[in-house]
């Protein structure tokens, strides 16, 4: 089915990743239902949704780290279930939220990206091995930290680490589980600016979840909006068509605002606090006993 | 950075092969005949049929080889599930194997099953011992498709306890030739007449050294945890199964020869990661070849520090283990 063309909406790009009414829990508890969605090659595509509502689980189920109770999941046109640890690896890295503190160099770390390309015999790095590996840590910004200790760099450093080791697997889809959560603003900016350079230079397919909808709707071409208790995608589709007033009051249950960004014309959110709606009642009424 | 590293592990494996040469060395001149060490290469070359070759091959020999097929199981055990369990806590006996191997070696005492079938009863009933209780604690964590360490410790711990509780039952009823024959084979020692054991042992171990080579860049990925490791292309519950029961056999058969002896596989693994760092390419060999040298070199210890008398030879490896051990960790951080 590649490249099939359809004569209403031309050609049909084959999609890097597809879900096929997954459905996902732990021990009985359903946490989702019949998700189905796919990823179209170079899309940077985010995922949101309130604590509970199955975002990091999802991603796990793609990472094979958790088995989906229905459903199927395929990168390129193959069920993941049926791809060996290796071969999955080579398809799809994880850069999770944070990385654990190893006494490990960052060196050592970015290169056992390469793993999953060993040999069966092989036993050293191979001198294209440490080239790949150098490279993603020049992209990323972190050759000079090759020989300090994971465990004794900051949290920021350590991310960019993780990207570069995720790099290093060549994957065809990156996924990122709340990569800026732990995360000050100057380091959440130049992760996620990291990774939409990685998208439009190497043409990298991303899945990011994020607790930030201001994040998202600034770096995503599309949005992916969890419920909870539907247990399933409330929307999907551009910042601007999923991140509405409405649907936010749906499935956070608070009260925003919803404006455009001034510079760079995204949907941005103001949250409008209790007491804010307070005075903004009173003043209502006071207007309409005025009229009166 | 490559070959630098190369360079580095080279020089750490030739190292601790010198050591292990020089302590072999010692162990083979040391002792309570009284063999000059300037006279030990002519007996050794034509000195077959006097007593001291019968001294050196037929005595001391056997034990370095004990001591170094023990020494090197213990300590490679500790680093497979130092590693495996990502717990700085973990050693060889802590899963309760040593805890079932005596338990095992109890029973034959007490039921004088060795005055049936030889004194290959110790052993035997030794293994017996360990090999319920890893199939113990093997079938009771993995009747899911994962295998949940944290749980396979407990379990562990707890069957220790339980062991050692029917241990000291055992031995609170039983008479005192028998205690003493208890006590004896609990503090372990070196001292194992039986060639054929001596060889098993020795195959054994390397056997365990060759299968742990199989999963050393799996244990690097697990340092980072298991999901990490999955992401990483490392097929988990395969990698824990392999190590469980690698690291329980290597343990079984210590016990099951020497008896318990404590220290070397939790100290070992430690202080080989202070010297050679955290990648298992190079940690697996370097805790094998160290562990070794150690279990000798306290061997040596244990037969002449008192001579004509002898030691327990676990009572040197915590004694020195111990303090060598509390010394290193006050100049140096110690992490997985």
């Amino acid at each position: 089915m590649n490249n099939l063309t359809d004569p209403m909406i031309g050609p049909i790009i084959e999609p890097v990743l597809e879900l096929e009414n997954i459905s996902l829990g732990y021990r009985g508890n359903r946490i989702l239902e019949n998700i189905s969605f796919s990823i179209t090659p170079g899309e940077f595509v985010s995922i949101i949704g309130p604590n509970g509502s199955g975002k990091t689980t999802l991603v796990k189920s793609i990472s094979r780290t958790l088995t989906p109770e229905t459903g199927l999941i395929r990168i390129k046109g193959i069920d993941i279930q049926g791809m060996s640890h290796k071969t999955l690896a080579r398809n799809i890295s994880v850069v999770m939220q944070s990385v654990g503190p190893v006494a490990m160099e960052v060196g050592d770390y970015v290169l056992l990206g390469r793993q999953p390309f060993f040999q069966k015999y092989q036993f050293f790095e191979s001198s294209k091995d440490v080239t790949i590996a150098r490279k993603y840590m020049e992209l990323t910004n972190t050759l000079e930290l090759s020989k300090s200790k994971i465990n004794q760099i900051s949290g920021g450093e350590r991310q960019l680490a993780s990207i570069a080791r995720a790099l290093t697997q060549e994957p065809l889809l990156l996924i990122l589980d709340e990569p800026t959560s732990h995360l000050d603003i100057t380091h959440q900016v130049q992760v996620l600016e990291l990774i939409r350079s990685l998208q439009q230079t190497l043409g990298l397919t991303i899945l990011v979840v994020l607790h930030d909808l201001n994040l998202a709707a600034e770096y995503s071409d599309r949005l992916i909006l969890l419920h909870k208790d539907k247990k399933n995608i409330y929307g999907t589709g551009t910042p601007e068509q999923v991140l509405t007033k409405r649907a936010i009051q749906d499935v956070y249950h608070t009260r925003v605002m919803v404006q455009k960004n001034p510079v760079s014309g995204k949907p941005c959110i103001f949250l409008v606090t209790q007491s804010e709606m307070e005075k903004d009642r009173k003043y209502e009424n006071h207007k309409i006993s005025h009229k009166k | 950075m490559r070959n630098a590293k190369l360079k580095r592990w080279g020089i750490i494996v030739l190292v601790l092969s010198i050591i292990l040469v020089l302590v072999s060395f010692l162990a083979l001149c040391l002792g309570s005949a009284g063999i000059d060490i300037k006279n030990i290469p002519g007996i050794l070359i034509n000195g077959k049929g006097t007593s001291d070759y019968g001294i050196l091959v037929g005595i001391r020999l056997p034990r370095i080889i004990l001591g170094f097929s023990i020494g090197g199981a213990l300590g490679l055990a500790g680093t497979m599930l130092q590693g495996m369990f990502k717990n700085p806590l973990v050693e060889p006996y802590t899963l309760g194997i040593s805890g079932g191997a005596s338990l095992g070696v109890c029973i034959n005492i007490i039921f004088k099953f060795y005055s049936h079938i030889g004194i290959i009863a110790y052993p035997l009933s030794g293994f017996a011992g360990a090999s319920l209780v890893i199939f113990l604690v093997y079938s009771l964590n993995s009747q899911t498709r994962h295998i949940r360490s944290n749980r396979m410790l407990l379990t562990g711990v707890m069957i220790s306890y339980v062991a050692s509780s029917l241990v000291m039952l055992l031995m609170a009823i039983s008479k005192s030739d028998d205690l003493q024959n208890i006590v004896l084979w609990i503090m372990g020692s070196l001292d194992e007449p039986n060639t054929a054991l001596i060889q098993l042992a020795l195959w054994g171990s390397l056997g365990g050294l060759v299968v742990s080579y199989f999963f050393c860049f799996d244990l690097n990925a697990l340092l980072l945890g298991e999901e990490e490791a999955t992401n990483l292309g490392v097929n988990t519950t395969r990698t824990k199964k392999w190590l469980f029961m690698t690291a329980s056999f290597l343990t079984g058969l210590s016990v099951s020869v020497a008896g318990i002896i404590m220290f070397v596989g939790l100290i070992v693994p430690h202080f080989m990661r202070m010297v050679a760092g955290p990648d298992h390419r190079i940690l697996l060999i370097s805790s094998y070849l160290a562990g070794a040298s150690f279990l000798i070199l306290s061997d040596v210890i244990a037969r002449t520090i008192i001579s004509p008398l002898e030691l327990p030879v676990g009572v040197i490896t915590g004694i020195i283990g111990g303090v060598i051990f509390i010394w290193a960790l006050s100049r140096k951080q110690v992490t997985l």
